[in-house]
């Protein structure tokens, strides 16, 4: 029965409510994105119903593997992140920036009104909200910021999801992003099945998500439901795949620029740039301009780019990184220490798709572990290299 | 909480796309050596003149080209005419090369950093330029002869391939001919009648006529000729704070999103292309960063 | 006489060196000067002095038919022209041309050579000095060789 909802008050809404949430959504107009099995893997794509959630299903990962498994119960959510990240919604892989006419000598630009979907997001985990933040920070938190992420960025509504179980290759212990959510969504579930029950523990985090959950039948989470769902959630944390130390990061990888693990990891690392295209962090894009055959018609498209091809570096004679070892170095260095010059924070959120999609299983925490167990004299307290 | 954005200010409706470059129309085309030429444009929107800093870049988008950055050359005190001076090295340059007069462009800028004019006030100039590296250092002559009073001794320090590629000339000889002004040209080789100065450019800090405790430096050229002239800045007395280099890498953005353009921490871009060379001296002696 | 000794002891090449060596070096020293376009030595000749330039400009050339003459540096004020007399075969491997009027204090480099092989302590201190001369002139054409400025 409908509640009065209050950010912060914990409830609990049935299994078979979880269809009046998307009711509640479209309702509201909202396009709903969120987790589906298609092709042997979960995927991130359009529901048309709770009955596209891929319930029953989980998934076993390690470095380079992923397959999926039939679950013994029927848990909505019981698996972890899957090549999708929601960066392909907001920060789109292929967009036009604007299109021109030519007009004897001169030209007209027209950009496009930029599409304002109004999405919504079922099924986002504590790595990826912190994932979405970074992401925010760099195209919104500059001296520029980016007007096509920011008309989809402010219409998103986000319903995340507390982990009840972790991935062979997770590690947001280690990268203090989860498994709980702590801010950044509109509505937190946490799935529980216990004792045959089968619910989840809701609770808003904003104004907007209040007025959603009030609309479901739901009713205040007693003791019991509240720690069950704690539970699982700390069930999670024990479960981490893969573990990073993080102590003083930025200066390990910055004063070991030249450390022979990095020619180790060269000699495996195929330069695929699958761990950029499946991080939910990575932004970098290229930006292309095109004309048609008459030469009167040309367009400006953004597609996402990756710094691991030879042309990314490219200035006038050549490349500056033209060695897979300098492009593995630059994607794990900026990933993990750079980025927190740059944007305040790490640039990793622990999901571990890059160890799970990378086809040799290079694993990011791996590498850290030989770069700082084997370091030749490690410095007495100084930072290394690096500006600021 | 009213939104589910955590630590960006909240957004209100959607602003000016940064992507989007400004029309401008071209003046005049002028080849100065065998691979380098001047564009000068002027704004055809109506909208009011760039105005820059010495050392800024612009974004120049050839229609169905693309866009490549390339430095502002001009004087920042005419702002009316925007100058831009590079070398032909790709389709981009060559379709800028064969612009006439009233053909357009388009311009996104001005970005980045700019040279240190104010912080040299009081303190003697040194400015070592390397082959195309004379262009983005011309604003910053501008402008130090402009408010020449503020400064101590002013020095250029100019090095180049052959006599043939001396950009400028006409300019240089004039203020040569100034008495407050020390301009020494060096070329790597020279043929028949040049009587001036051959050798590298680095030989002309050893025995020009500043003082390296109260001297404020501005470097730009090729990255081997910048590592060789901070150097010999070095050994003549000038510390790694005083020294301030121009660095390139590839830009596909110049508002830091692209990503491309990283060096070590930095963004070129942004953070750039003026470092101050001491932030950036760990980060010149690691290949490939 | 007194003039030369004075530049040559007040010279920074020759900072160091012992008064006696000093008295040796400028027994060997002299005048000279050199008006634009003349050569001061001439490819293939033999090398039998060097100089110390006060004042003018002079360029090392070298010349191909078909380009004209090449000039590979130019040196001025306070720098030392010449070290083949050191090494043998004691042949000039340029063209030395006066670019500017030039005043110069030429050192008798024969001279200097039979003393140096009896005096081990002087031929020391000039190899001392003539190799950071050679060691910079390296250093410079490397540097030119590299061709910095060149599209790539």
């Amino acid at each position: 029965m409908a509640q009065i909802v209050n950010c912060g008050d914990q409830l609990t809404v049935g299994r078979e409510s979880l269809q009046a949430l998307f009711d509640a959504l479209a309702r509201r107009g909202y396009t709903i994105l969120g987790p589906t099995l298609r092709e042997g893997a979960i995927v991130y794509d359009e529901l048309a119903s709770a009955a596209d959630l891929p319930a029953g299903w989980t998934d076993h990962q390690d470095g380079g593997r992923y397959r999926l498994e039939k679950r013994g119960d029927e848990a909505v959510f019981g698996y972890n992140v899957g090549p999708h990240s929601w960066k392909k919604f907001l920060h789109l892989p292929t967009v036009r920036l604007w299109q021109a006419d030519r007009t004897d000598h001169t030209f007209k630009v027209k950009t496009d009104e930029p599409e304002t979907p109004q999405l919504a997001f079922i099924g986002v985990r504590a790595c990826e909200l912190k994932a979405i933040a970074i992401q925010d920070k760099v195209l919104l938190g500059g001296p520029y910021s980016d007007p096509l992420y920011r008309s989809r960025r402010a219409r998103t509504f986000i319903v995340a999801v507390n982990c009840g179980q972790a991935g062979g290759t997770c590690f947001c212990v280690s990268m203090n992003t989860g498994p709980k959510a702590d801010a950044g969504y509109d509505i937190a579930l946490t799935e529980v099945l216990k004792n045959g029950r089968h619910y989840f523990t809701a609770e808003a985090g904003t104004d907007l998500g209040a007025e959603v959950l009030s609309e479901l039948p739901c009713e205040p989470a007693s003791e019991e439901e509240k720690s069950a769902a704690e539970a699982a959630v700390a069930h999670a944390a024990e479960q981490m795949g893969r573990q990073m130390d993080t102590t003083d990061i930025k200066a390990l990888l910055y004063r070991n620029y030249e450390h022979p693990r990095w020619d180790q990891v060269a000699s495996r690392c195929l330069t695929c740039a699958n761990c950029t295209m499946v991080c939910p962090t990575c932004f970098c894009t290229s930006v292309e301009d095109v004309t048609d055959l008459s030469g009167e018609h040309a367009e400006r498209w953004r597609k996402w780019d990756s710094c691991f091809t030879t042309d990314f570096s490219y200035i006038h004679g050549g490349s500056v990184r033209s060695t897979p070892r300098a492009r593995y170095r630059q994607w794990m260095t900026h990933k993990l220490a750079t980025w927190i010059d740059q944007f305040g924070s790490s640039g990793c959120v622990g999901c571990g798709r890059c160890i799970t999609w990378c086809p040799v299983g290079i694993d990011i925490t791996e590498e850290v572990r030989a770069i700082r167990e084997t370091e030749v004299a490690p410095p007495t307290g100084e930072d290394g290299h690096g500006g600021s | 909480m009213s939104t589910n954005l955590i630590d960006v200010p909240d957004v209100g409706a959607a602003g000016v796309n940064p992507m989007v470059p400004r029309p401008y129309a071209v003046h005049k085309v002028r080849q100065e050596t065998s691979d380098t030429f001047t564009l000068e444009l002027a704004p055809e929107d109506g909208g009011p003149a760039m105005t820059f800093a010495p050392g800024q870049f612009n974004m120049i988008y050839a229609f169905g080209v693309g866009e490549v950055p390339i430095s502002i050359s001009g004087d920042p005190a005419k702002p009316a005419t925007l100058v831009h001076t590079t070398r032909e090295v790709g389709i981009v340059t060559r379709a800028m090369r064969n612009l006439k007069p009233t053909h357009w462009l388009g311009v996104r800028g001005p970005y980045g950093s700019g040279w240190p004019l104010t912080e040299a006030r009081g303190a003697d100039v040194v400015i070592v330029a390397g082959g195309i590296g004379l262009a983005p250092l011309r604003p910053a002559l501008y402008q130090l002869v402009a408010a020449r009073k503020y400064y101590g001794r002013v020095v250029l320090l100019y090095g180049t391939r052959t006599p043939a590629d001396i950009l400028f000339r006409r300019e240089l000889q004039q203020w040569h001919s100034r008495f407050d002004l020390e301009i020494h040209v060096t070329v790597d080789r020279a043929i028949g009648s040049w009587r001036g100065n051959v050798g590298v450019v680095t030989s002309l800090i050893p025995r020009a006529p500043f003082d390296p405790h109260s001297t404020l430096a501005m470097v730009c050229g090729p990255e081997i000729m910048m590592r060789f002239t901070v150097q010999e800045l070095e050994k003549r007395g000038v510390a790694m704070p005083n020294i301030y280099l121009s660095m390139e890498r590839n830009m596909k953005c110049a508002v830091g999103f692209c990503g491309h353009c990283q060096f070590g921490p930095t963004f070129i871009c942004k953070d750039g292309p003026i470092f101050r060379y001491d932030r950036v001296q760990p980060l010149l002696a690691v290949r490939e960063i | 006489m007194e003039d030369l000794k004075n530049i040559l002891t007040t010279h920074p090449f020759f900072a160091g060196l012992k008064p006696e060596h000093l008295q040796l070096v400028v027994g060997c020293a002299s005048n000279v000067r050199f008006d634009a376009g003349k050569f001061i030595f001439r490819e293939g000749e033999e090398a039998n002095e060097f100089y110390l330039l006060r004042h003018g400009k002079v360029g090392l050339e070298v010349y191909a038919p078909e380009r004209g003459p090449i000039t590979i540096q130019t040196l001025g004020e306070g720098e030392i022209l010449g070290w083949s007399w050191l090494v043998p075969p004691y042949r000039w491997k340029f063209d030395a041309r006066v670019i500017e009027l030039t005043r110069a204090i030429a050192l008798d480099g024969k001279c200097l050579r039979d003393k140096l092989e009896s005096d081990y302590q002087l031929g020391y201190e000039l190899l001392k000095r003539f190799s950071q001369v050679m060691v910079e002139r390296l250093q410079t054409a490397r540097f030119q060789l590299l061709n910095v400025y060149e599209s790539h």
